[in-house]
């Protein structure tokens, strides 16, 4: 028999324990769901710096033109081209802030012009700091309208459809399918050439064939979920359809719901970029991150400064979106709770 | 005896974010050749850890082996590297997964598989391997091998799948084979057979097995050793007839009491308070002292050793130390081995059939599904009452319909044919939404899987809630938030499990859960569909007991449908036997299992496997012929009385063989 014997074995230590009532102590606090979600989501920092920066974004974008007094369709080709300029941060010279262009000549100086403009100027002399807010502006509304448009059409479609299931959901999937077998461009080309391009028909163009995404998506998990046992519980005791699909079905489908709109939004400024881009979209002078990459490009090797700060600001919010939603579903998800 | 395998103080972790889980802490054992080691333990007390380092199949990272050594013909596999451990696994040791539908790959066809192991391992052209593939699917007894060799996994049926996962496991006539749960899966009659499979190849080819099984019947059927497992460690180990006629563990204690016996009657189950610790801060001392009523102080402080109570028994509690007081066996396991009178049973069943009336009658109700083209015929033609205040019991094998007669009662699918009468009503011809809610609220169900009947969004508060929700049962916050904790309370949990989340309770906890939501709307009628089949032995009783006690309180009346039949006749007045969608004997829960009639209930019953080594060594498997079974052809068989209270579905002629039977009697 093989005793330990770094203790001694005492006879009381057989006496029968007193039944330490074990009854777990809860120490957490009582506190709301929403408090909960708050709590978890600025624990993950990737998606707390992400909604950092969008805010920061979102009020350059609000505040931004009004900075100083140029009007974003201010044209005067005496001040065009120049290069980027901002006090104190011209001193530092890696920075290229200092009003320097390509060949090493200070434009401000040979232009005469006493003003700073902080991000510089376009060929035809705008100020590309109001340009570039005023752009974020548009860019940004026209994203959030087209994923909010999506998500509402695209959860009750694909939720409607897999819910009810049977021949309504085989209905409604033809229609999707003839949807998806017609090339997205040809539907908003026709779509502009019927409406005039501007912000409503772009976003109108897109949400028409953007939402499939998520009605598939949110079809896929209903169709998943009403069959889970908690559903036919509920059912059991006697719940409507409203309270099955939003008490147990919608916010399960919370996560992929979640980050299927997190990444429509950076689809959508793409997509106006792009239709901006081979000219059916946002007419001059109104500007957007699109028209200003547009614009920028051409003068790329001449000129970088007119393509840097939209392209760093349209990657910046396509990385804080997917951060925040990244955060955000594992936040809502109280299985994450510790 | 010679040893095969010898594992020394076998220690494995999991490195997780929370830290270190010690899943198996310091195991040891032996295996002698030829020999089956049967491990029993609940779920997470590592012992399929343990089978898997064996074969070094943890997967790492997070899994490592801490220290300890693994002996196989006295070498020590902990130092093999991977390249050599490929050569020992599936021809030296070889091992047969819990779930034939995953262990074989559906894109393969099932001769492919076999073959690829014995050309990997011996070295012989693809003919010799064709060949000693089918003469192994002959050996375990699949038919038409040659014909069947070149079918993929989904042609098979379950049982006949973990028949070609057991030959790919014996095909390079490995010297250890170790079996997951192999027929944890499996229907029981199917399981019997498995079980008897394996003993046949151990005999012809002298392989010695280590069996992994939580369910002691299995263990009392083919072990002829047993190592009981707790909290990663083995807390007892010694012979079959050691472990199931003088268990010196408490835990061990706890497993045969929570085990309802077939051979006799109805106490109150021996249950084991509480759940298994967290393996992530083991506790000081004794594992198991939480959970042990005779935990003395000295649990809390060391852990117990190894004592040696035979030359081949060794039980690790401070019990056996010579300063300990001595504890007996509890009363109730001795029960185990003793009928109990029988005369208080009959009594209370006389008693009641005075009294009852009918709460539910089902007359030819009939459920059939389509898909595609196909008719299936889920339910077909079943007719049974239930009376008030009584547990009617439905039993069958998986598929037979049992649940969707579950399903089609509480009307979440819509009948084909028949009636359904609550209190003398159809409940399938309800118009008026008030009727409904009122019914909603009078029939409830408890769902099978504790882990998918809980919406993991919502609080246990709300899941609860949800009932009283619905029906307007609660006036305002306070009232509502009471009556939750009111329920918990009923069913054995905190009010501070109020504000949490499903995910955060243990499977046990979750069915507790899943019984207050159906309990808050106060019901007559609850359907129980497989409510413990999801859960540990252990924590099976608890929730027996748990739904035994609430009848008994509230008076309620219980459709219990499941698969396990030793709980089914523990817990009902009446047992319904089923078999593809029709019911083909009905009788009493005592008569049923002492008389059975039916060709299936019998070959059903003698499939059980009973926590009783004597028994099963002795026990002959009635064989269920499926040519019985009616094909429409011939006269059709029909639910008759052949005895007062028993129903067996019969033709005309086997009537009267049956009634001149009872007349002679």
């Amino acid at each position: 028999m093989m005793i330990p014997n770094n203790k001694e074995i005492t006879d009381d230590l057989f006496q029968p324990a007193e039944s330490e009532k074990s009854r777990e102590v809860i120490l957490r606090p009582n506190i709301t769901y929403w408090q909960e979600v708050w709590k978890r989501f600025r624990k993950n920092k990737a998606a707390f710096v992400g909604l950092i920066l969008i805010a920061i974004i979102l009020a350059l974008a609000i505040f931004g033109p009004y900075v100083n007094q140029h009007g974003y369709d201010e044209q005067d080709l005496t001040r065009a081209n120049l290069p980027p300029k901002i006090p104190v941060l011209e001193h530092v010279s890696w920075l290229g802030l200092n009003g320097m262009d390509i060949q090493g000549v200070d434009r401000y100086e040979e232009n005469g012009i006493s003003e700073n403009f902080w991000f510089g100027t376009d060929n035809l002399g705008r100020d590309l700091w109001t340009r570039v807010w005023e752009g974020t502006r548009i860019s940004l509304y026209i994203a959030f309208l087209a994923a909010i448009i999506d998500l509402i059409i695209g959860v009750a479609y694909g939720g409607i459809s897999a819910y009810y299931g049977g021949k309504v959901d085989n209905i409604m999937q033809r229609i999707v399918e003839i949807l998806v077998g017609i090339p997205s461009l040809i539907v908003i080309i026709l779509l502009i050439l019927v409406l005039q391009p501007g912000i409503i028909s772009i976003t109108l163009a897109m949400v028409i064939t953007g939402w499939v995404g998520m009605a598939r998506i949110v079809r896929g998990q209903i169709l998943k979920l009403k069959e889970q046992e908690y559903v036919l519980a509920s059912r059991t005791l006697g719940a409507k359809d409203r309270r099955l699909i939003w008490k147990h079905l919608i916010p399960n489908s919370m996560g992929p719901i979640i980050i299927t709109t997190m990444f429509t939004i950076p689809t959508a400024i793409f997509t106006e970029a792009f239709l901006s881009f081979i000219g059916l979209g946002l007419q001059p002078p109104i500007a957007s991150l699109g028209t200003l990459i547009n614009d920028g490009y051409k003068l790329l090797r001449i000129y970088p400064h007119m393509l840097a700060f939209s392209s760093i600001i349209i990657s910046m919010v396509m990385i804080s979106f997917n951060l925040i939603g990244d955060g955000l579903r594992d936040a809502l998800d109280p299985k994450m709770r510790k | 005896m010679e040893k095969i395998l010898e594992v020394n103080n076998l220690q494995v972790s999991f490195d997780t974010y929370a830290g270190e889980v010690k899943a198996v802490r310091g195991v040891s054992f032996h295996l002698n050749k030829g020999e089956t080691l049967a491990i029993v333990g609940e779920s997470g007390s590592g012992k399929s850890v343990t089978s898997k380092s064996l074969m070094k199949l943890i997967p790492n990272p997070p899994g490592r082996i801490v220290n300890g050594e693994i002996l196989f013909e006295g070498k020590d596999l902990v130092h093999y590297s991977e390249k050599q451990m490929q050569k020992i696994r599936g021809s030296e040791i070889s091992m047969i997964f819990q779930d034939p539908m995953t262990s074989l790959n559906p894109t393969m066809t099932i001769g492919k598989q076999i073959m690829e192991s014995i050309i990997k391992h011996q070295n012989v052209s693809k003919t010799e391997a064709r060949r000693k593939g089918i003469e192994l699917l002959e050996m375990v007894g699949i038919p038409q091998a040659e014909n069947r060799f070149s079918s993929y996994p989904h042609q098979f049926s379950g049982g006949m799948r973990q028949r070609v996962v057991i030959a790919m496991a014996i095909s390079c006539n490995p010297k250890i084979l170790i079996a997951d749960e192999p027929t944890t899966a499996l229907d029981v009659t199917i399981q019997a057979q498995i079980l008897e499979l394996l003993k046949d190849l151990q005999k012809k080819m002298g392989t010695s097995i280590i069996f992994i099984t939580h369910d002691l019947g299995v263990v009392a059927n083919i072990a002829d050793r047993v190592a009981v497992m707790y909290a990663g460690k083995i807390v007892e180990i010694g012979k079959v007839d050691e472990i199931f006629y003088h268990p010196e563990h408490p835990y061990t204690w706890g497993l045969l009491g929570a085990m309802p016996n077939l051979n006799e009657d109805a106490g109150e189950l021996i249950t084991i308070p509480g759940s298994p610790p967290d393996l992530l801060n083991p506790p000081l001392g004794d594992a198991f002292a939480d959970r042990n009523r005779y935990a003395m102080k000295i649990d809390y402080q060391m852990e117990p050793p190894m004592f040696k109570v035979s030359d081949t028994h060794y039980a690790s509690t401070w019990l056996l130390h010579e300063k300990s007081p001595k504890i007996m066996l509890p009363d109730v396991l001795k029960k185990h081995r003793q009928t109990a009178p029988r005369g208080k049973q009959n009594e209370h069943l006389a008693k009641r059939k005075e009294q009852r009336e009918k709460l539910l009658e089902i007359k030819n109700l009939k459920q059939y599904f389509t898909s595609g083209t196909n008719l299936i015929k889920a339910v077909d033609g079943i007719d049974f009452d239930i009376y008030k205040g009584e547990t009617f019991g439905l039993v069958g094998e998986s598929g037979c319909g049992k649940s969707t007669t579950g399903r089609t009662i509480i009307r979440l699918y819509h009948a084909t044919d028949g009636e359904i009468l609550y209190n003398n009503v159809n409940i399938h011809n309800k118009k008026s939404s008030l009727d409904t809610q009122k019914l909603n609220q009078k029939i409830q169900m408890i769902f099978q899987d504790p882990y998918s009947s809980l919406n993991p969004r919502q609080t246990v508060a709300d899941i609860i809630a949800e009932g009283m929700d619905i029906h307007g049962l609660s006036i305002n916050r306070k009232e509502r938030l009471e009556k939750v904790y009111d329920l918990l309370e009923t069913v054995g949990l905190n009010r501070e499990h109020a504000n949490r989340y499903p995910h955060e309770f243990s499977g046990g906890q979750r069915q507790r859960i899943g019984i207050a939501r159906a309990l808050a709307v106060d019901p007559e009628f609850i359907i129980a569909d497989e409510p413990i089949s999801a859960l540990d032995v252990s924590i099976q009783a608890q929730v027996v007991n748990l739904l035994k006690r609430l009848q008994k309180e509230k008076g309620l009346t219980y459709l219990f449908i499941a698969h396990d039949l030793s709980m089914v006749k523990y817990i009902s007045d009446r047992i319904g036997v089923m078999y593809k969608g029709r019911i083909v004997e009905l009788a009493e829960s005592n008569e049923l299992y002492q008389n059975p009639l039916h060709p299936y209930t019998k070959s059903l019953l003698s499939a059980i496997p009973l926590p009783d080594p004597e028994t099963e060594k002795t026990r002959k498997r009635i064989k269920f012929d499926e040519k019985l079974i009616w094909n429409d052809e011939g006269e059709e068989p029909v639910l008759r009385e052949v005895k007062p209270e028993h129903w067996v579905s019969c033709t005309e002629q086997e009537y009267n063989d049956f009634k001149n039977y009872f007349d002679v009697i």
